[in-house]
């Protein structure tokens, strides 16, 4: 046993080893992610509840989304999802320069998300496609469309800022490992950061066809 | 050392980008079937395929499979939670006017918002539309009949 | 046997405000803590009083009906969010958990610090608030009042959003140090109650309060931006608002008295002498407690026009609710028998607890009952209930574990015969202050109200001595105690001659609680097995 894993310099002096510090964040990150579900939960309840009480509204009101950009965040995300994932693997296998590019990347495809994001915002901005009592286009069948768009911003506004979140812990995961920060014995920023990241896919994953697809 | 090899369980390349091909061919063919019509189907089937691109995610992505058993349970403890608020919050708004019929709905169906300024002349109050008068036509035939 | 203060512990080994105020000790944060909440809880105190001041007489004797609704919403906003529901996790779940369970301190001090830090934060726009136009609209913040008010709402749940995550992360922390950082030979079913109580607490932090976040979120955006979620004239629903709002608020209950059950199995065994009866019981009712908790948060919604299919259900499973307490209750009750009990202050509050929590459980179960319940709903019933089970039940706790682990924390004991002249004042007090309330509810008193019939006029007065006498008691409890932090006796290491951890240890502990890795030697609760005593034993380390 060498000196330096013996006691590690990341090692906190709470914990009795790097295994238990490492299982500890992993355990208190996955918590940190259930109450990100209970967070979320709450809208999705509010978009179950509307939409079956006014479930052709719902129907007429999502023709105005666009389903292609939706579909390109869709794909733009889980690509993401691949990179950081990859970026993970990359430091797990002690490549600097490659974990580099990953996460690089990952920020990259997250700000493509956004921009796109932007369009589709100020679209309906323009169009008085907005919440509550901001409504005022014309032109869909239903009761109350303004409650679909209520919905639609409420959910892709706080999955948006959650990205914006995301952008700028990734970007600090860049210049940490920039610095030599991680290895392969001490990764576990990223890790965590990776789990972040992909529940944030995975809400988008569910968000995608309940706005976009409604059949 | 023994601490580092419990780490290090580190998934081939060729799984990763599997994984990441399996998502967008879901993707594809969940924005393919929604073109198409099945009527109260259309919401399951497009559930069902997010269900298995999340479960794809959660899995492999986020390590599931080969970790803890307790990270699984964490995840799925706060998807059970969730699922006992909407449903049981379903069984208030899905079932109102089982015995009542004037209290199934109490929300305006057209909106203030969507009022012109001819149609609001009737009455300022919001709770003057028509699914009120329902009640006030009941009390009156209540009061008639007394 | 004369015991002294040692030399260097954690109070005396660094000095100076900048070591408490970026402290990752969490003996200090607990102390941290215990001086905001119960600030908090003095603060309350006082709305209390000026709320039983006013209702001396029917007529207005210095609140008019806006400034009393003003009272009882401050009241309630401050003891649930800033006095009660942190008060035991972080006061002393923070403290004493880390001790019970042989852990140097919590999984993450850092986000303890910082908890504590948000709480502050929390703390601080619920006083900005207070000057800001206050807040009428009770502390259960019903649209569609909610959303009307012009009084300082955006504030208030500003302050309450924040001190949710402050809630949330401690839990979060409690959880994997639970988890994690037990000592070798502590399994799950070896933890002292206590912890198993602050771990079911945690479960229940970080899944209900997300959904408070959103709740609160939600509601600023219908003030602020008038998206009309809840507003009936844009389509919404004001129902949905109390469905969100309960979802939470129910299980915060929970939050609220499982730490407080957790001490009273600590109380009952120390001062018994004897084995806890029926550890798995009490271990897995608290995980009991928590579950079905989740599932019956529209029993507080019966009149608000739900559907009597949901009313139904509420009500139905608000029955389970009870019998994981009840398993409690009697399970203590048969720890107590053939024991050899000690009357000191700290059983004084147990067994305080005991009865008065007994009474506001009972009459939690008449209000889930569907039909009575249409009738008790908004009347003073209700206000007694909860004030049984959060003052006669809680609160008696809370004292309980700080007279209990006041030795522990400070190193030195408070005046026993003080303590109790205190707690038998809280406990007259309490009852008579609020037994009369069940009568005035069942006689039709509606709750929230500035002024009554004259048929009340004698009750009410009654309520308010009551209520004086419990503030005197309270006055005498911070004096007797702050007392003993400078000049009690030294108290030594395990005064009560108990068996968990935390009496292993020094009184006060050293800044790294133990000296290297202990390992556990013996149970919780072997009092049949081992004499504890009032000395430092060196025990097994790694």
């Amino acid at each position: 046993m060498s000196q330096t894993t013996e006691h590690p310099a990341h090692l906190q002096h709470h914990f009795s080893d790097v295994h238990q510090q490492a299982e500890s964040a992993k355990l208190g990150m996955w918590i940190f992610l259930l109450t990100e579900v209970l967070l979320f939960g709450g809208l999705f309840c509010f978009y179950a509840i509307y939409r079956s009480w006014n479930p052709e509204m719902f129907h007429n009101a999502h023709a105005f989304l666009n389903v292609w950009m939706g579909a390109t965040n869709t794909v733009v995300l889980i690509v993401s999802s691949l990179t950081m994932a990859l970026a993970i693997r990359s430091m797990q296998l002690g490549k600097r320069k490659l974990t580099m590019w990953f996460l690089a990347g990952t920020v990259f495809l997250a700000c493509v998300f956004m921009v796109i994001k932007y369009f589709e915002y100020s679209h309906k901005i323009h169009l008085g496609q907005l919440p509550g009592k901001w409504y005022f286009f014309e032109g869909i069948a239903g009761t109350n469309p303004h409650i679909f768009f209520s919905a639609y911003f409420l959910m892709t506004g706080l999955h948006g800022f959650h990205v914006l979140g995301g952008i700028a812990v990734i970007t600090w995961l860049f210049i940490k490992t920039a610095r030599g920060s991680f290895s392969p014995e001490y990764y576990t920023p990223i890790e965590m950061t990776g789990l972040y990241w992909h529940l944030v896919d995975l809400i988008w994953i569910f968000l995608f066809p309940l706005f976009y697809l409604i059949g | 050392m023994k601490d580092d090899a419990a780490q290090r369980h580190i998934l081939p390349l060729n799984l990763y980008l599997a994984v990441g091909s399996a998502l967008l061919v879901l993707t594809v063919i969940t924005v393919a079937v929604a073109q198409m019509d099945f009527g109260p189907m259309n919401l399951l089937i497009a559930m069902g395929i997010a269900v298995v691109k999340a479960t794809l995610v959660a899995m492999f992505f986020m390590h599931l499979k080969y970790d803890n058993r307790i990270y699984m349970l964490v995840f799925v403890g706060s998807l059970l939670f969730l699922a006992v608020f909407i449903i049981f919050t379903m069984f208030d708004t899905l079932r109102r006017g089982d015995i009542y019929e004037e209290i199934a709905e109490p929300y305006l169906k057209e909106a203030v918002i969507y009022r012109t300024a001819e149609t609001t002349t009737a009455s300022s109050h919001p709770a003057a539309d028509s699914s009120q008068t329902a009640i006030k036509t009941e009390t009156e035939t209540e009061t008639s009949e007394q | 046997m004369e015991h002294t203060i040692p030399e260097k512990h954690y109070l005396n080994e660094a000095t100076g405000w900048k070591s408490w105020l970026m402290t990752l000790d969490h003996k200090r944060i607990g102390i941290l803590y215990m001086i905001m909440v119960m600030f908090s809880f003095f603060l309350a105190g006082v709305f209390a009083l000026l709320i039983r001041w006013e209702l001396l007489s029917p007529d207005k004797i210095f609140m008019g009906p806006e400034m009393y609704n003003q009272a009882f919403s401050l009241h309630g906003i401050i003891m649930i969010f800033l006095f009660i529901i942190p008060s035991i996790p972080a006061i002393l779940g923070n403290f004493v958990m880390p001790l019970m369970i042989g852990a140097k301190d919590v999984a993450f001090p850092r986000l303890n610090l910082a908890s504590w830090y948000i709480y502050v934060i929390g703390f601080c726009f619920a006083v900005y608030a207070l000057f800001a136009g206050g807040i009428d609209t009770g502390w259960t913040f019903y649209t569609p009042y909610s959303s009307e008010s012009t009084t300082a709402v955006i504030p208030i749940l500003t302050a309450a959003f924040v001190l949710g995550f402050s809630s949330i992360f401690t839990g979060l922390n409690f959880i994997v140090t639970i988890h994690r950082l037990r000592a070798p030979g502590m399994t799950w079913f070896q933890l002292p109650l206590f912890v198993w109580a602050i771990y079911a607490t945690a479960l229940i932090q970080v899944l209900a309060t997300p959904v408070l976040g959103i709740t609160l979120a939600l509601l600023m955006l219908e003030r602020v931006v008038g998206i009309g979620i809840f507003d009936p004239a844009m389509g919404g629903d004001p129902v949905l608002f109390q469905h969100f709002f309960w979802f939470y608020s129910h299980p915060a209950v929970y939050i609220m008295i499982l730490p407080g059950m957790g001490i009273i199995s600590e109380l009952i065994a120390t001062f018994s002498h004897r084995r806890i009866f029926g550890y798995k019981f009490i271990a897995f009712s608290s995980l009991g407690i928590a579950f079905t908790g989740f599932l019956v948060w529209g029993h507080h919604m019966f009149v608000s026009g739900q559907s009597d299919l949901a009313a139904v259900i509420f009500s139905f499973l608000t029955f389970f609710v009870g019998i994981p307490s009840g398993i409690k209750i009697l399970n203590w009750i048969a720890t107590m028998y053939k024991g050899s009990i000690s009357l000191d202050s700290p059983m004084l509050w147990a067994l305080s607890f005991l009865i008065l929590f007994s009474i506001g459980g009972f009459t939690g179960i008449v209000l889930g009952t569907l039909s009575i319940d249409v009738h008790l709903h908004d009347t003073y019933f209700v206000v007694s209930h909860f004030h049984y089970v959060m003052v006669g039940g809680t609160v008696m706790a809370i004292f309980g574990g700080l007279h209990y682990w006041w030795p522990k924390i400070w190193g030195r004991m408070y005046n026993e015969t003080l303590a109790r002249i205190a707690v038998v004042m809280i406990f007259v007090g309490f009852n008579v202050t609020f037994f009369v309330q069940f009568i005035m509810g069942t006689q039709g008193m509606p709750r929230r109200y500035a002024t009554y019939l004259p048929q009340f006029q004698g009750m009410h007065g009654f309520s308010s001595i009551g209520a004086l006498i419990m503030g005197v008691g309270f006055l005498l409890i911070a004096i007797y105690l702050i007392h003993a932090i400078f000049r009690g006796k030294p108290a030594g290491p395990n005064p009560w001659k108990s068996l968990t951890m935390e009496w292993e240890t020094p009184s006060p502990p050293t800044a790294g609680n133990f000296e290297g890795q202990p390992v556990l030697e013996h149970g919780p609760y072997d009092y049949d097995k081992v004499i504890p005593e009032n000395s430092l034993k060196p025990y097994k380390t790694l």
